[in-house]
């Protein structure tokens, strides 16, 4: 499903941030993506998510060389892909229920084709009251529940999650966590970047830890 | 709508209260829409831009106005002088002049094309030196020359004329024909010279408009570069966006143009009939007499307005575009 063969990756003139990293994410599978703050893990997840481009190495995305892939297949790309950002990237003039339904709106899907699609998850993610609620109105865990639904709801093959426990107490984090592992059983692979120890000590999960740029895979 | 389940359950009051608060900002009466625009209306300086593509409009509307005005009155003139011309006798040794005149004015009524012939008599040449040679004057005992009018009729061509000039150099030497050409020429110079000068300031405005739409646009993305990293991180294609901002660059376009396009419009309105209601008697009379348009004039303002407004939205589609390369 992704795969990175020594791909290394520096900013401008400056040192590797990542440095031969080499590693696979099956299909079906649940992983955590975990080492200190500043170590990499929102980078490797921009190079997953196709927003940055390695300075060297090979990503391969579904069976594609990234460093190939037109904007438009970029996109197309992006769709088979969820995301969930640590500052959540909500947009603040739309109401919970259109920033939830914007990836399948930008996929110019007709709405009555699936209000009640989104309205559903919403339900599912407990913000079935505050569908038109503006971001700036909703409570932390609020919006990172929002922003989840909005990763899900173009049911992608893999979902990348940074940090989507870090801004919740640690109750909301035990469900949000449930819910990816629902949705890992509901066949999505599912790579979790968090720097939390205790939550990753309670499951049974890959994990793939990195350290001063360098990746090292636990099965 | 679907019945709303929280995970939530209200199992302390406090919980209860808040569950209470968040349905009652639910709105559940209202149905869910997603139609909202994408690009925030705020994130974008529309009201100036409004105002600015008005302004614009308004000044390409009176430039194209302004020419279509010309071209008519030029026209009018033109057809004026050219539907006359004028036989001259010059008084010359033993020439008898009132012959000459008449033989003329029977040249004038033979030549096909031709509809009237009228010699101006003693008093009437008398009247047109006045200004010269003072009134009381008796032309009979003086060496001026006598005029013939003619009328040329609505199938008169330059064969016309260049048959009457070779039948007056055959007969009445003395004659000779003016056809106005010098003045329709000049007119004409004149015209087409204001047309080009209206059409420079056209493409001035129309550079103009574009350069503050451009400008408009990279603001109005670069304020929305969050919306725009979002919406690629989604999976939306560089089209989409642009189509975004197209949209809305497109509805700030025909407002701009509508109110730009309506108030050249009514000025020029105001120009023809503001003499009328002031009394002021014919309006070709006054200055902004020469303000009048035809549906033509109007029409060219119109079309001006859905110009702007065109060009409104395909500059900043193409700014949008550039925009997102740099961006991605």
């Amino acid at each position: 499903m992704v795969r990175f063969e020594n791909v290394g990756l520096r900013y401008g003139m400056g040192p590797e941030v990542l440095r031969d990293v080499t590693f696979g994410i099956p299909p079906h599978s649940f992983q955590f993506l975990t080492g200190p703050s500043g170590a990499g893990k929102t980078t490797l997840l921009r190079l997953m998510f196709l927003s940055l481009r390695p300075t060297r190495g090979l990503i391969n995305m579904f069976g594609r060389d990234a460093a190939k892939l037109a904007p438009d297949e970029t996109a197309s790309m992006r769709r088979r892909i969820g995301i969930v950002f640590q500052d959540f990237r909500l947009l603040d003039h739309l109401t919970t229920y259109e920033n939830v339904a914007l990836p399948l709106r930008v996929q110019e899907r007709e709405e009555a084709g699936y209000r009640a699609e989104v309205q559903e998850l919403l339900q599912w993610v407990g913000l079935g009251e505050r569908m038109h609620v503006l971001p700036p109105v909703l409570s932390g865990g609020e919006k990172q529940r929002a922003a989840i639904a909005r990763a899900l709801i173009s049911r992608p093959e893999i979902l990348l999650a940074d940090e989507p426990t870090g801004n919740v107490d640690p109750g909301l984090a035990r469900r949000l966590m449930r819910l990816f592992l629902e949705l890992h059983k509901s066949g999505t692979s599912v790579l979790i970047a968090t720097h939390d120890i205790a939550l990753m000590d309670q499951f049974d999960a890959r994990r793939l830890v990195i350290h001063q740029g360098r990746l090292t895979v636990y099965d | 709508m679907i019945e709303a389940t929280s995970p939530q359950q209200p199992d302390t009051p406090l919980r209860a209260l808040r569950l209470r608060l968040r349905r009652a900002d639910a709105h559940p009466d209202e149905h869910p829409r997603s139609g909202r625009s994408i690009v925030p209306r705020a994130s974008v300086t529309a009201n100036a831009l409004v105002a600015v593509v008005a302004i614009m409009t308004f000044l390409a509307g009176i430039t194209i106005g302004s020419v279509a005005a010309v071209r008519t009155v030029a026209a009018d003139w033109t057809s004026d002088i050219a539907r006359e011309t004028t036989i001259e006798i010059k008084p010359g040794d033993g020439l008898d002049v009132p012959a000459a005149l008449s033989r003329a004015v029977a040249l004038a009524r033979q030549t096909p094309g031709i509809a009237d012939a009228r010699a101006l008599d003693e008093r009437e040449t008398a009247d047109l030196l006045e200004p010269w040679l003072g009134s009381g004057l008796d032309v009979s005992n003086l060496p001026v020359p006598r005029l013939v009018v003619v009328t040329l009729g609505p199938d008169a061509g330059r064969q016309t004329i260049a048959d009457l000039r070779a039948s007056l150099a055959n007969e009445v030497p003395s004659a000779s024909l003016d056809d106005h050409r010098q003045w329709t020429e000049r007119l004409s110079s004149t015209a087409r010279t204001v047309v080009v000068i209206g059409l420079a300031i056209l493409a001035l405005v129309g550079a103009a408009t574009v350069l503050c739409v451009v400008f408009a646009t990279r603001a109005a993305v670069d304020a929305a570069r969050g919306i725009v990293e979002v919406l690629h991180f989604i999976g939306a294609r560089d089209t989409f966006i642009a189509r975004e901002f197209q949209h809305h660059f497109l509805t700030i376009g025909f407002k701009g143009g509508a109110i730009g396009g309506g108030a050249a419009m009514a000025l020029f309105f105001l120009g023809s009939t503001l003499p009328g209601w002031l009394a002021a008697g014919d309006p070709a009379d006054t200055l902004i007499g020469a303000m009048r348009l035809d549906p033509r004039g109007y029409g060219g303002i119109l079309g001006v307005a859905v110009l702007v407004a065109l060009v409104t939205a395909i500059t900043s589609r193409v700014t949008v575009f550039r925009t997102l390369r740099g961006i991605s």
